[in-house]
């Protein structure tokens, strides 16, 4: 309690729980391994991070507005699993080229942008519990990828993998393509979560939706919204995604959907809405992906240990933030 | 209306002459195709069913697909109360629920063939047709002593942990020990291309010389050639996965240096299940006991063999 008095009232355990716990952990990784700091390593946990690290951007919103979408990770594998089918049949007809490459992005935003649309219709309009709805399409899709795929993996054709794969491993300046997206997607999500009316209305429906209704906020409408932003960026993620490893199967983007969620909640979000922190939430994928990335690096610990190393981290970082209420 | 009764007289005259034969039931549960050696493992049992079904007018077939344990009990459960089967054969999700519900099947008389997994009590089955866990160990890691006869630093990917990862890791150190083979490091890679991939990059940061990479099956090493490649590393010789999918095969065959061989742990041992299990009820011929089915090197020169391009996996 000594900080309560000593800092200056806008630093609070809350703010700077999450970064004291991300400064740890790179002290710790650096103390470990020489590595771990070198171009190449920081290079690798920041590409790794930014498939969740979009998703959480957008769950950051949905959960800020009261909502839950469990159904990201399937979404994601179905939507790559869509985009590999199509660029493959359109291949013979369009040849290998920039034209292709536009028709699959094309193909994971539309994809993406319907998907949610679907969640947030039976969320809001069917007045259905988020729970529920999203459970059903993560079966629901995560079946369909499996179908799609009948049961093996579906492949990108080599020639247009190779083509494609520069969307993943190239960049510009230095820094790759994942990172410079995923930077972007933050700083859009920060502007809009802290700047606009609608970041606001978001935090007032998670807050109190009953208010925030008399308030004359369009309930519906903005909670649809956060369903389809987070759609749309499944199927960014899953740009970035799809030229990786050129494949797609039922094992792709497994519990996604609760590393995003424990992202969001890490950074600071509250998980029964009314707050949301953009910021917060990458760095709650960074402490999450750099605990995976440290381990690997070392033998500190049995590799059987690993899962309740990442659990004890994610509850000591929520430990250090207690103590503020939701909406406030 | 019509149609509906001719429908009727078709079905019925299918149906009778079946039941005049004497048909018997052969039920097989395995789960479901949630990853690429399940996928190809549902592909050769439809294909096993078909071809026995063609041969055998006596024998009549249900196969149940499982997405988890309890699932498999239901469908098991089923199959002995409403099909009446002479025969199961099941391949158990996990070895500890499946135990009580395929022990009463076989308390029902019923001729019941374990596949790849056993069952935590002994005795239950009739016949037992299984994967060498801990061969599948031992050939890679021959394969690598014969590939780097001076010795060498590797990394090892290992799978789910698991009995059967274990036997696997056990039978491979067994067969690598004191031939100057150093182990770097193991980590989980949980036979998945994006752990491995991920694994393989932090083996490439934390170690400068890795002189080989055993991947222990084939959808890791399709992550641990990912990470290779993107780190533009070219200290590491080749890589060994295991299983035998078929793009990994392929490339074998096409003589790929990183790629240089493969180990079999044949999805395919379905079919051998289900074969010898309509044997045993179509003939006299004996076929109670175990078959344990055992883990090839492949290689160049033979991988045409083991080159399946219809099956998923």
């Amino acid at each position: 309690m000594t900080i309560a008095t000593l800092s200056s009232p806008k630093i609070k355990m809350s703010v700077i729980g999450p970064i004291v716990a991300l400064v740890v952990l790179i002290i710790m990784g650096a103390l470990m391994n020489p590595n771990f700091l070198s171009a190449g390593n920081i290079s690798n946990v920041l590409s790794r991070s930014a498939f969740i690290g979009i998703i959480a951007v957008g769950m950051t919103f949905v959960i800020t507005a009261g909502g839950l979408d469990l159904s990201v990770g399937s979404m994601a594998a179905f939507i790559a699993g869509l985009m590999i089918l199509v660029m493959n049949t359109a291949l013979p007809v369009m040849g290998i080229g920039i034209p292709i490459v536009l028709l699959g992005m094309a193909v994971a935003l539309f994809a993406g942008l319907f998907a949610g649309m679907l969640n947030g219709v039976l969320i809001t309009r069917l007045g259905m519990d988020a729970f529920i709805v999203t459970l059903g399409s993560m079966g629901i899709y995560r079946s369909l990828v499996t179908w799609l795929a009948d049961g093996g993996t579906l492949s990108l054709d080599f020639s247009l993998r190779t083509f494609y794969q520069p969307v993943y491993y190239g960049g510009t300046l230095g820094v790759s393509w994942p990172i410079i997206v995923f930077a972007l997607v933050v700083i859009g999500g920060e502007l809009l979560m802290r700047s606009t009316a609608f970041g606001r209305h978001c935090a007032a429906i998670g807050s109190n939706d009953q208010v925030a209704r008399y308030s004359s906020v369009r309930v519906a409408r903005v909670r649809m919204l956060t369903y389809v932003m987070l759609g749309v960026l499944v199927g960014i993620a899953t740009i970035m995604y799809v030229p990786r490893l050129g494949s797609a199967s039922s094992a792709t983007g497994l519990l996604w959907e609760l590393e995003a969620i424990a992202a969001v909640i890490v950074g600071g979000t509250a998980l029964k809405g009314g707050f949301g922190r953009v910021w917060g939430t990458v760095i709650g994928v960074l402490i999450l992906t750099l605990i995976g990335n440290i381990l690997n690096l070392t033998d500190l610990v049995s590799p059987y240990l690993n899962g309740a190393i990442q659990g004890a981290i994610i509850i000591l970082a929520v430990v250090l933030q207690r103590g503020r209420k939701p909406g406030q | 209306m019509k149609r509906l009764i001719s429908a009727l007289a078709v079905s019925t005259a299918l149906v009778t002459p079946a039941f005049a034969q004497d048909t018997q039931v052969i039920g097989v549960s395995i789960p479901a195709a949630t990853h690429g050696w399940a996928g190809g493992m549902n592909y050769f049992a439809q294909a096993a069913i078909d071809r026995l079904e063609e041969t055998y007018p006596q024998l009549d077939f249900v196969l149940a697909t499982a997405a988890d344990p309890s699932r498999q009990v239901n469908d098991i459960e089923d199959m002995l109360a409403t099909r009446n089967i002479s025969a199961l054969v099941v391949l158990p999700f996990e070895s500890e629920p499946l135990t009580g519900p395929v022990q009463n099947v076989a308390n029902a008389g019923v001729w019941v063939t374990v596949v790849d997994r056993g069952l935590s009590v002994e005795g239950i089955e009739d016949l037992y047709v299984a994967g060498d866990n801990p061969g599948f160990g031992r050939v890679s890691g021959e394969y690598m002593v014969s590939q780097m006869p001076d010795g060498g630093d590797i990394v090892v990917l290992r799978g789910i942990p698991t009995t059967i990862d274990n036997e696997r890791v056990a039978g491979f150190e067994a067969a690598i020990e004191g031939s100057g083979i150093n182990v770097l490091g193991m980590e989980h890679g949980n036979w998945n291309r994006d752990t491995s991939f991920e694994v393989m990059q932090d083996f490439l940061s934390r170690h400068p010389q890795i002189d080989a990479v055993w991947a222990s099956d084939d959808d890791m090493a399709i992550g641990v050639l990912a990470a290779i490649e993107a780190a533009g590393r070219d200290d590491v010789q080749f890589v060994l996965g295991g299983a035998g999918m078929k793009e990994m095969i392929q490339r074998v065959m096409d003589g790929d240096t990183m790629i240089p061989a493969n180990v079999t742990y044949p999805p395919s041992m379905i079919a051998t299940a289900i074969e010898v299990t309509a044997l045993g009820v179509v003939s006299q011929t004996p076929v109670s006991g175990e078959f344990i089915i055992g883990s090839v090197l492949v290689t160049q020169d033979n991988a045409e063999q083991f080159y399946y391009p219809d099956s998923p996996f």
